[in-house]
């Protein structure tokens, strides 16, 4: 018996009469139909940036098998596949029916024969091959992919104190590319500072910790914005300096600007990410009442009089702990922007370095909160230093 | 019986530096009254002058804030935690 090879055409042919090929027209009555149909565009990276047909999933051949099935766990849902002239589409669909996919087809003319017809096109914005390398162990990920970094390179965050926990916080969210990063301090660096401090270093001694932020935050990656706002938060401005924001991460270091930051992204409806350090404990939370959360004032509705609130400089803090605080405070900020996992929200994880535990707290909405209850008595912004000492007297 | 009570860095230097001690009661209130009979001075800082717990100290049993529960008349039985956490202001 002679055995002869196919060659690749005989085998292409022998492939198309196995699959389901479906014409462009078609595919633009289901697509007008609204039809539950996935469209999978499995071109190559450079092949997709001048378009694809509007809705398409892009995904390169090579990768098809590996992630077809978190990308569409049903096997009976309508499946049309396309490339640029119709034959990696029938050998994908093949694939596809192999893996035991129902109802696949493959675009007969690809891509090419959908624009020859004149059809509408999709052109997403994609990431530069630079950026690509930079971020290829996030868009790896399904959690992140192209779309979720396309997300945090468009999103802007207001770090309150370039300190203990904006440190972290600042380089991490800047490693990650998020676009947009503002950082409000008042403070220069003092030596005191360095010991966990770590976005300045020596050489910055005296000189802004904005400033010295920008620097390091822009040597990690140059991608990114850094605006600086060299100022203190009080109520004259924190409205004003809040609104250009899509997420604020306290790393405060005073009762009276929490209060303030609370007030202030209630009224915004911001989402704030709270975090809180004192010697070897820290507490985590994400305040964000516009989905249904608690605030600040419903875990604490007063602060603590002056007498009973030690503050860092004269308590001490853990050179480490900050580092742990503001790390998880960075992971809240990128999961919110993404959209993935569970937020923090009315939940409070106290973290204790001596016991190197972990513990969480449910957090309540307060129905009688005097800002977010149901019967508010707060609608503008207040005299927080006052509010903050005579809260007990009164 | 004993309840396992968590108490914060700022109130250890009341429970000769203990964070966690034992104390028995059946509510709140209860196994509060018998921490201050060990560690005297404790009650003054969780208590204001009109003896209502203060605001900026949270109560736990367990992960519940007793605020949500009975405040300090909620039962506590064997094996349950309180957790006192006061609001904390550090950042820098």
């Amino acid at each position: 018996m002679l055995l002869t090879m196919p060659s690749s055409q005989d085998y292409l042919n022998q492939i198309k009469k196995e699959i389901k090929e479906i014409s462009v027209e078609e595919l633009k009555k289901k697509l007008d139909k609204k039809e539950n149909l996935l469209v999978i565009d499995v071109r190559e990276k450079e092949e997709t940036e001048g378009g694809v047909i509007p809705g398409a999933t892009k995904i390169p051949r090579g990768f098809l098998e590996l992630k077809i099935e978190n990308l569409e766990p049903n096997k009976n849902r309508p499946i049309v596949i396309n490339c640029a002239g119709g034959n990696r589409s029938a050998l994908s669909a093949k694939a596809l029916q192999d893996l035991g996919y129902q109802n696949v087809s493959s675009l007969k003319g690809g891509y090419a024969a959908w624009q020859h017809a004149g059809f509408p096109i999709e052109q997403k914005k994609g990431l530069s091959s630079d950026k690509m390398a930079r971020y290829a162990r996030h868009t790896s990920m399904p959690e992140v992919g192209e779309e979720g970094q396309l997300k945090l390179l468009s999103a802007k965050v207001l770090l309150i104190g370039a300190g203990g926990l904006g440190s972290p916080a600042g380089l991490y969210l800047a490693a990650a590319g998020v676009g947009t990063i503002g950082i409000i301090d008042n403070d220069v660096v003092d030596k005191s500072n360095l010991q966990r401090q770590i976005l300045h270093d020596e050489s910055w001694e005296g000189l802004p910790k904005v400033e010295s932020a920008r620097h390091r935050m822009k040597g990690i990656n140059s991608d990114i914005k850094v605006i600086p706002h060299q100022t203190r938060l009080d109520r004259t401005n924190a409205l004003e300096i809040l609104k250009d924001y899509d997420i604020v991460v306290n790393g405060c270091d005073n009762f009276s600007t929490r209060y303030l930051l609370n007030d202030a992204c209630y009224f915004l409806k911001k989402p704030l990410v709270d975090g809180s350090i004192f010697r070897f404990e820290g507490q985590v939370t994400v305040f964000d009442p516009a989905r249904g959360g608690p605030c600040y004032r419903c875990l604490y509705p007063l602060p603590p009089p002056p007498e009973m609130a030690p503050s860092c400089q004269e308590a001490g803090v853990f050179g480490v702990l900050p580092g742990i605080i503001g790390s998880l405070q960075a992971v809240e900020v990128i999961k919110i922007i993404l959209g993935q996992g569970e937020p923090l929200i009315g939940k409070l994880i106290l973290y204790d370095a001596l016991k190197q535990k972990f513990r969480e707290m449910k957090i309540r909405r307060d129905k009688t909160c005097p800002l977010c209850g149901d019967n508010p008595t707060i609608k503008e912004l207040i005299d927080y230093e006052w509010f903050c000492s005579t809260a007990h007297s009164q | 019986m004993p309840i396992k009570v968590r108490i914060p860095t700022p109130l250890q230097k009341l429970t000769q530096n203990k964070g966690e001690v034992e104390a028995s009661g059946q509510t709140v209130a209860q196994v509060l009254a018998s921490l201050e009979s060990q560690y005297n001075g404790l009650k003054t800082r969780l208590y204001d002058e009109n003896g209502q717990l203060r605001r900026f100290i949270n109560f736990y049993v367990n992960d519940e804030d007793i605020r949500f529960l009975q405040g300090d008349q909620t039962v506590v039985k064997d094996g349950d935690e309180i957790s006192i956490v006061p609001a904390i202001a550090g950042g820098s």
